[in-house]
């Protein structure tokens, strides 16, 4: 009995480790990639390069425009999340808690716009924000960008909030709160899993996203990091090692960002129609 | 006083009906509108022919190409939510009940569904390919004893479809995982104590707690794989490099290639409008059932 | 029910830890709302001084060509410290993502001075149509046809329209070529050399697919291109087309006077149905993009590749040492083999912008003699100006030896409709794979021709 647990467990464990390698090992390659060289990248096969290039991450720091450009990213996405998670939780708070004529109808409204994916409107796009003078703007950008994740942002957060019990709003009521205050003080607070969830995914989203940016932007000195990191994909010559480094660049801060949130993620995510975030990030690759 | 609430609470939505009608109703309301004509997106509209609903019964009727591709799409979809997301809740299961690296399983297996597609194409074409790649795949097989298996994955119309699907597998069940760790972790463990002590064992207690408490979260994973496989694209482009003939021809790149290629922004709108209808329909759908399960 | 209850716990709970958190949003807040605004700010900052510091006139251009841009800047840079005029470059990658930019700028009435029209002639009908493209004509004709003399007549074929187009444009030229190019068949003299002994490249292609057996004995890989990508079976196709039938008979079938099902063109297709047959062809090569094919051929893996001459610096960049060389595609009948080759690269004036008379002259000095010069040595292109070959390097100069043989789609009066060619490259990929005889490929490419032509009659 004891030899059948143990045999279970280590079968488990085996099925672990071999996921956990089979994930590592491209990542792996990725970061080996970037200290070869252009001409031993494809040949040579072992993870563990021949000689260390170190000086591709310092090329690609200059010529992948990570000085600018990354700190624009950084922009970027810090507003679009900082203005999706007001703005949604407003919304899905009214949609959850508040009365008023046309409620569901709308509601039903973002779910749709959530799943009907809309290729080819960045052309309509790009002609609206130059009627309002948005184009080439970073503020153009960001409301764009806080757009592409907004219905999803509120039917999470709204999925949540129905969830939440009323007793803690009552009680803030009861000591005079305002429907705003209660938003701020209650409701925000303790939706740290879904918070979590949102800030995770839109950050994913607005830091890989590049083919908006390049419609909108006309100017290097807005555009984010993924549009400078084209440079290194020229139209016939890919500089593999230099843009293994860029892109192992760019794929920490994400990397960081989940690691301080996965907890509350985990900790909070429960079942009632949560991440259509699946649907999302590929929606917006569409774009 | 009624008045003034319901006002008060329009408030809270405005800024995201705001931003909600300017840049989505205002361009799908466009987009809509010019599937109706034949266009190629660069001559002066005045210029437009209009088709009425040409554009859509061309794509039902006359183009087969992008039935094959919505069949590759919905082959793609099926593979994921048989093989991702069984392998998810596996491995889901097997880590909510090991204590010991958790953390670190959770962290590694979230790695896929960070990188970005360019990456794992590119990565994952030298893996698998044999002429130009590593060939580790192969190599595997024949290491351990399977020279039979041996195979040109991706060069083989046959089995590229396939091959891709996996990969997609591999990158997407991060997600898939992390809701069910998140589902299984909210089943209260005094049930499976309480069931022990009523002498249940371990496949009865998972027959009878786990699995009817997953079901929510089981439809969830499902309608989120749905929506996002049919939707893969970027992955075929860095493995097989394009529509092989066909093979791996997907709605997505059919669509670029009628308002790249063909320049036919017009007709570009209509397949896009009707493969929003497909998901929306397949969503509903998917989330009816998973309404009707939970009562 | 249960999660209810599960939620009842951290949130009494969580009320004291909520108090902790929103404080941290409160103070933290007041951080990133500061951080935001010294951004803003400093962007701003940027833009303001821009302005303050602009000379009288400054010229936009847009372009995608990545390997370029360094040699780009520096060529701005001379130019400013000559002429005073300011040339802002802005790159813009990968090139489908430009031409999508490109389409949006024309739809927002927002295109650059100086920019450039991909694909097909078409396209650039279609933007010349709707009053965005200069005509060059006047210019180029000027003193004595200065300008356009100093450009192979195959590199300004593609950015000519002639009298009686079929793209309904006003005869003239419209774009400024800036290099050239030819696609053709290389050769690893290294590989070739060990595979048949004498180390000379096929002319005919009876002994080019012979060479299969001997590919698959030795186990090497045979031709790679980038099939995967459409338009480069395109061009082969293409390239024997002409070679059995000849040009004429060629556009009468774009014209639609003559049927895919003729047998010349099924003996087009049975060409590939050869290659494939004899195992001359790599393995997968119709799932590679042109990158990839290129890889294999500079890491020495495959003995031939059919490719364009801006492989030459790919090659250069990824085995300085490979030691290959230029032949034509071994032609399948006695007549000459034709290869496409003209404009690489070609610039627009924008016929709205406001300082056309600078663009044009920053195009004709772009175009001269010292500046293409420079250009084709960074960049191992060929240059447009035909008075430049002189430092080519040896490679590059056996590239344009056959420049005379060429031709290219975009120089033609008539093209074929985009539907009717991407069903012709799926065909061919699918007689590479095995799945479709010539004559079915023949017979489904003129059914979709027969359709687009009733399409075309009843608009």
């Amino acid at each position: 009995m004891r030899i059948k647990k143990i045999t279970f467990n280590l079968l488990i464990h085996l099925l672990l480790i071999s996921v956990a390698i089979t994930c590592l090992y491209p990542l792996l390659w990725m970061v080996s990639a970037s200290f070869k060289t252009q001409g031993t990248i494809f040949k040579d096969i072992s993870l563990i390069p021949q000689q260390l290039h170190f000086d591709n991450y310092l090329f690609a720091w200059q010529k992948g425009g990570f000085g600018r450009n990354f700190l624009n990213s950084i922009f970027y996405t810090t507003s679009v999340v900082f203005g999706i998670v007001i703005i949604a939780s407003l919304a899905s708070y009214a949609f959850s808690r508040l009365r008023f004529p046309g409620r569901s109808l709308l509601f039903l409204v973002f779910i749709t716009a959530m799943m009907v994916p809309v290729p080819g409107s960045f052309v309509p796009l790009y002609v609206l924000l130059n009627k309002l003078h948005l184009r080439n703007t970073p503020l153009g950008y960001i409301l764009c960008m806080i757009n592409v994740g907004l219905s999803t942002s509120i039917f999470l957060f709204k999925t949540f909030f129905d969830k939440m019990p009323k007793e803690l709003e009552d009680a803030a009521r009861i000591d005079g709160c305002s429907k705003m205050g209660i938003w701020w003080h209650v409701m925000l607070p303790l939706s740290k899993p879904v918070l979590a969830v949102v800030v995770v995914f839109n950050a994913l989203t607005v830091w890989n996203e590049y083919i908006l940016a390049l419609i909108i932007f006309d100017s290097r000195k807005f555009m984010p990091l993924q549009v400078a990191l084209q440079v290194f994909q020229g139209e016939f010559v890919t500089n593999y090692p230099l843009l293994m480094a860029g892109l192992t660049i760019t794929a920490l801060p994400v990397i960081l960002v989940y690691f301080l949130m996965q907890k509350y993620i985990v900790k909070g995510v429960t079942s009632g129609a949560v991440f259509f975030i699946l649907l999302s990030l590929n929606v917006f690759v569409i774009l | 006083m009624k008045f003034k609430s319901s006002l008060e609470n329009y408030a809270f939505i405005l800024p995201a009906i705001l931003i909600f009608s300017i840049f989505y109703i205002y361009p799908f309301i466009q987009v809509l509108f010019l599937s109706f004509f034949d266009w190629d997106g660069i001559v002066s509209f005045k210029d437009a022919t209009f088709l009425g609903w040409g554009n859509f019964k061309e794509i039902i009727f006359d183009d087969p190409i992008w039935w094959q591709a919505m069949r590759n799409a919905g082959y793609i979809t099926f593979i994921a939510l048989i093989f991702q997301n069984i392998l998810a809740f596996l491995l889901a299961w097997a880590c909510d009940r090991q204590i010991r690296m958790k953390n670190f399983y959770r962290l590694i297996f979230f790695i896929p569904p960070v990188l970005s597609e360019i990456v794992v194409g590119i990565a994952w074409r030298f893996i698998i390919n044999d002429v130009e790649g590593a060939n580790i795949i192969n190599r595997m097989f024949a290491a351990m004893g399977h020279p039979n298996f041996i195979h040109s994955w991706l060069s083989d119309p046959k089995t590229a479809l396939t091959t891709v699907a996996i990969v997609h597998c591999w990158k997407g069940f991060g997600w898939g995982f992390l809701i069910f760790l998140a589902g299984l972790q909210t089943i209260p463990r005094e049930l499976y104590e309480a069931a022990r002590v009523d002498g249940a064992n371990a496949w009865e207690s998972f027959k009878k707690i786990t699995v009817p408490l997953m079901i929510p979260v089981t439809v969830l994973v499902a309608i989120l794989t749905v929506l996002g496989s049919m939707q893969a694209f970027v992955l075929i482009l860095g493995l097989v490099g394009g529509e092989f003939a066909g093979h791996t021809s997907v709605p997505v790149l059919r669509i670029l290639s009628s308002m790249r290629g063909s320049s036919r922004f017009g007709y570009a709108c209509a397949q896009g409008i009707s493969f929003g209808m497909v998901l929306v329909i397949i969503s509903f759908i998917q989330y009816r059932f998973s309404k009707k399960v939970t009562e | 029910m249960k999660e209810q209850s599960s939620w009842a716990l951290p949130g009494l709970f969580g009320l004291r830890g909520a108090i902790p958190k929103v404080m941290f949003y409160k103070s933290h807040g007041k951080f990133l709302l500061i951080a935001l605004g010294l951004l803003l700010f400093m962007s701003g900052c940027g833009n303001a001084k821009n302005d303050a510091s602009k000379p009288s006139v400054s010229i936009s251009v847009w372009h995608w060509m990545t390997d370029r841009e360094p040699a780009l800047q520096e060529l701005a840079k001379k130019y400013v410290a000559q002429t005073g005029v300011k040339i802002d470059f802005e790159l813009f990658a990968p090139s489908e993502a430009y031409s999508q930019k490109i389409r949006a700028a024309a739809q927002g009435k927002n295109l650059p001075d100086i920019f450039g029209v991909l694909g097909e002639k078409k396209t650039l009908s279609s933007f010349i149509k709707a009053g965005h493209v200069l005509n060059l004509t006047s210019y180029m004709a000027e003193n004595n046809n200065a300008w356009k003399n100093t450009f192979f007549t195959e590199a300004l074929a593609v950015n000519d329209y002639a009298q009686g187009n079929s793209y309904g444009i006003e005869p003239g030229i419209y774009g400024v070529p800036i290099d050239i190019m030819t696609i053709q068949m290389l050769y690893n003299k290294t590989l070739l050399k060990e595979l048949t002994g004498s180390g000379n490249p096929p002319t005919k292609f009876e002994d080019f697919i012979a060479l299969g057996p001997k590919l698959k004995e030795k186990n090497m890989q045979g031709l790679v291109s980038g099939w995967g990508e459409g338009w480069m079976i395109d061009c082969l196709t293409n390239n024997y087309a002409f070679n059995i039938m000849g040009k004429d008979k060629v556009l009468k079938t774009y014209k639609g006077e003559v049927s895919y099902t003729d047998s010349d063109w099924v003996k087009v297709f049975s060409l590939f149905k050869q290659m494939k047959d004899t195992g001359v062809l790599a393995t997968g090569v119709v799932t590679m993009v042109n990158k990839t094919a290129e890889q294999l051929f500079a890491s020495g893996k495959a003995v031939f590749a059919f490719n364009g001459s801006w492989c030459v610096n790919v090659y250069k960049g990824m085995n300085p040492n490979l030691n290959y060389g230029v032949m034509l595609p071994p032609a399948a009948t006695d007549k000459a083999m034709s290869i496409w080759g003209g404009a690489g690269s070609s610039f627009m004036i924008n016929a709205g912008s406001k300082n056309k008379q600078e663009a044009v002259k920053f195009l004709k000095w772009l175009t001269e003699k010292q500046q293409q010069e420079s250009l084709s040595t960074v960049t191992s292109n060929l240059p447009a100006n035909k008075n430049s070959l002189a430092q080519l390097p040896a490679i590059l100069a056996e590239f344009s030896r056959n420049m005379g043989l060429s031709t290219h789609p975009n120089a033609w009066d008539v093209s074929e409709f985009t539907s009717v060619t991407e069903n012709l490259d799926r065909g061919v990929q699918s007689i590479i794979i095995g799945e479709k005889t010539p004559e079915q490929v023949a017979v489904e490419v003129q059914r979709v021709k027969e359709r687009e032509l009733v399409k075309k009659m009843i608009n």
